[in-house]
């Protein structure tokens, strides 16, 4: 949930699930986990196998009646009934188990998750090193009102995973998990209720929503009114306001953004390639083999449409809030200062409407990256001119001057040719470039500003490539035999992997090493000055004991 | 790409056509051990044998005739290799600032790096056989960029081990967050 403008005077957590103890998910984890498969797929097998079994059982075959009449016909009700009720019995007990052995504790410093059965599994984040902290809510765990929290740090799957809490509990946990790597001191209740979170029922409460002390409002119609209310509004809780999005995009604008994208151009051209063949008088393997994938097509459509239609992007005093999704959903909160690299970019197609899209690069993925999840990494999926500015305001706070809004304008519009006698801000590339890049060298060329490197760069897809100097992680340049003879040479700025690379293909040879002595020298200097990783930290808070490398980190 | 006979220049390029990449000023470069050629000339003779050998297999036992021209490619390859393997382990060279480390190498395909002590995660030191055998070792410093950041190769054993504690204690010093 959303922090007040004015922080309040440092609440006390909202949860009583950040004192260290160990704790437990929510009850229906297993099911929502998968478990619900598991038993759908029995039930198909056991339907299945109704002839075998019976052949089994009562030893006749061609069977052709109910089998429920049969069993009551020949009095085995009650074998029946304990079959079932065994199987049923070992599965809720396997269940049981594995809920009662995943549990984790959060602290001051450090997130724990330990979990596994057979094969015990621990996992440990360092609170001052998340990356990111995401809350999903797939479509069958929604309806049931329960959602994952994860926390991700830096790292391929370095993800710890809260799965699944109830709904508003993850919420307020966020918020909790937050506040803690922000670096500010909570005022814990001295003598913390002892850990009255283990509910004393399993499957006796009919509609567990959370996790703590079972509130009073159990009965079915409050419970259906309060999944309503969340699937309707999953960013608005009960008792603070939602973060007003900054940006809205309206559906026929995303819809017309994924129609336009390159993925359409490679269908039309495989549409024709097949037309094509058939007129040329192939025979009808072709249509055969091509046209379950043109029909799969759809789908990618409506999915890529579905994940990211009712986005919203939001500054919070945690960071900046991005939410997608319609069936599913997932809200990402990035911490200040986890962007390392920011593209904003619009393929030719977009051209014409005036669309542009934002990529960034993190260190770690809370979107799931291995859950195939794309939008972790999208910051706008399709925006106007307005809204990448206002975007960029959010993920690069203190880059707002006009100066700032110039270069970003120049960067994404303009270039060296087309406002010629206008300041244009950027150093560009020679024309001499132009035998290596003819069309578009006159696009391409960086600058610095507010400890900020902007490279600018394509011209059928154009791109701005904005690294804040405090993330970047070295500077590179280099030339080959080609470019020496035009004294050009290209120029990375080094970033954690993502889906930007701020690299600069033709730059004169003079020209880089200019930017070699920039950039390396201002990535020092920024990375020194740089705070953001314990964000807000009040200064009357001790450093705790792990954190031994001080505020200047 | 335009071939090198038909590049016309505009003409301050033409007054020096072929001006190099060059830090000026930056002080004296530490070159790696001499001996390191070694290990590049086992490396590139090695490559050149087996593949020139599989060529010849291909050539003399299969009568594929195109093998021959492969391998005879290879061949030439592998001798201007060695001949220029000298120039390019004297390319190759690194200087410690006052905050970051910079590397450099190559001489027709230049390269130059700055990466901050700030930004190291790690350190890695490996020794190949020929390399072990000669008392070098390879020095890697580990970033959190996608792309590797500098490695160092050839450097003698306890030159590496103590560039290794140096670059540490420089980046506990200076130490940022990702």
């Amino acid at each position: 949930m959303s922090e007040p403008a004015v922080p309040a005077p440092l609440a006390a957590p909202r949860t009583d699930l950040t004192d260290g103890q160990w704790h437990r998910l929510h009850p229906a984890t297993p099911l929502l986990r998968g478990g619900i498969f598991m038993v759908a797929v029995l039930g198909f097998v056991i339907a299945n196998l109704r002839e075998r079994l019976i052949d089994l059982f009562l030893g006749e075959e061609n069977y052709g009646g109910d089998p429920i009449d049969e069993i009551y016909q020949r009095g085995g009700t009650g074998w029946a009934l304990l079959i079932i009720a065994g199987v049923l019995l070992v599965i809720i007990v396997a269940f049981y188990l594995s809920w009662r052995m995943h549990t984790f504790r959060i602290n001051g410093e450090v997130v724990e998750v330990r979990s596994g059965l057979v094969f015990r599994s621990n996992r440990k984040a360092r609170l001052d090193r998340v990356q990111g902290v995401n809350l999903a809510r797939p479509l069958i765990p929604r309806l049931f009102g329960a959602a994952r929290l994860d926390i991700a740090v830096a790292g391929q799957d370095g993800n710890v995973q809260l799965a699944y809490l109830g709904s508003k509990l993850a919420d307020d946990l966020r918020r909790d998990i937050l506040h803690l790597a922000s670096g500010l001191r909570q005022s814990r209740a001295a003598d913390a209720a002892p850990s009255l979170t283990v509910p004393a029922v399993l499957g006796g409460d009919a509609a567990p929503t959370l996790i703590g002390p079972p509130t009073a409002h159990s009965a079915l119609g409050d419970f259906a009114a309060a999944r309503y209310n969340e699937f309707v509004a999953p960013e608005r809780g009960p008792d603070a306001a939602p973060p007003e999005s900054v940006v809205r995009i309206p559906p026929g604008r995303l819809i017309g953004s994924v129609v336009l994208s390159g993925f359409t151009v490679f269908l039309l051209l495989a549409g024709i390639g097949l037309i094509v063949s058939v007129i040329a008088g192939s025979s009808g393997w072709v249509l055969v083999a091509v046209l379950p994938g043109l029909i799969g097509s759809v789908g990618y459509y409506f999915s890529r449409i579905t994940k990211q239609l009712r986005f919203t992007i939001a500054g919070t005093a945690d960071g900046v809030r991005v939410g997608f999704g319609l069936l599913s959903t997932s809200s990402q909160t990035l911490p200040p200062g986890r962007i390392h690299a920011i593209k904003v970019s619009q393929p030719i197609l977009w051209r014409r409407f005036g669309w542009w899209q934002i990529n960034i690069n993190t260190a770690g993925h809370a979107g799931g990256a291995s859950a195939g999840n794309p939008t972790s990494t999208v910051l706008l999926p399709v925006g106007t001119l307005a809204d990448v500015e206002k975007v960029l305001e959010l993920a690069l706070p203190g880059f707002t001057t006009d100066t700032h809004g110039a270069l970003v304008e120049n960067g994404m519009l303009g270039g060296r040719k087309a406002d010629s006698g206008v300041a244009d801000f950027y150093s560009n590339a020679p024309s001499r470039a132009v035998w290596l890049r003819p069309f578009s060298w006159w696009r391409t060329g960086w600058a610095v500003s507010g400890n900020v490197a902007l490279i600018r760069r394509g011209v059928l897809s154009r791109d701005l490539i904005l690294v804040p100097l405090a993330r970047m992680q070295g500077v590179s340049v280099r030339q080959g035999p080609i470019k020496r003879l035009l004294r050009l040479a290209s120029a990375d700025l080094l970033a954690v992997a993502g889906p930007v690379t701020a690299s600069l293909s033709v730059i004169d040879v003079d020209e880089a090493l200019v930017l070699f002595q920039w950039m390396s020298t201002g990535a020092v200097s920024s990375a020194l000055a740089d705070t953001s990783h314990r964000w807000s930290r009040a200064d009357e808070a001790p450093k705790p004991a792990a954190d031994q490398y001080g505020e200047t980190e | 790409m335009p071939d090198s006979d038909d590049v016309n220049p505009p003409e301050h390029a033409r007054v020096e056509p072929s001006e190099r990449l060059d830090l000026v000023g930056v002080g004296e470069w530490k070159r790696v051990s001499p001996k390191y050629v070694l290990v590049e000339i086992v490396g590139t003779i090695l490559f050149g044998v087996v593949v020139c050998g599989g060529a010849s297999v291909l050539w003399l036992l299969l009568e594929q005739t195109w093998a021959l021209w492969v391998g005879l490619a290879v061949l030439l390859m592998t001798i201007i290799n060695l001949v220029f393997e000298p120039r390019r382990v004297r390319s190759i060279g690194y200087l410690l600032r006052e905050d970051d480390l910079l590397f450099r190498r190559g001489i027709l395909f230049q390269r130059f790096v700055a990466v901050p002590y700030g930004r190291m995660q790690l350190i890695d030191i490996t020794r190949g056989p020929v390399a072990r055998w000669l008392g070098l070792a390879d020095l890697k410093f580990v970033t959190a960029a996608a792309t590797a950041g500098v490695s160092i190769p050839g450097l003698a054993e306890a030159d590496a081990e103590s560039l290794r504690d140096r670059l540490v204690e420089l980046a506990e010093i200076r130490r940022a967050g990702l």
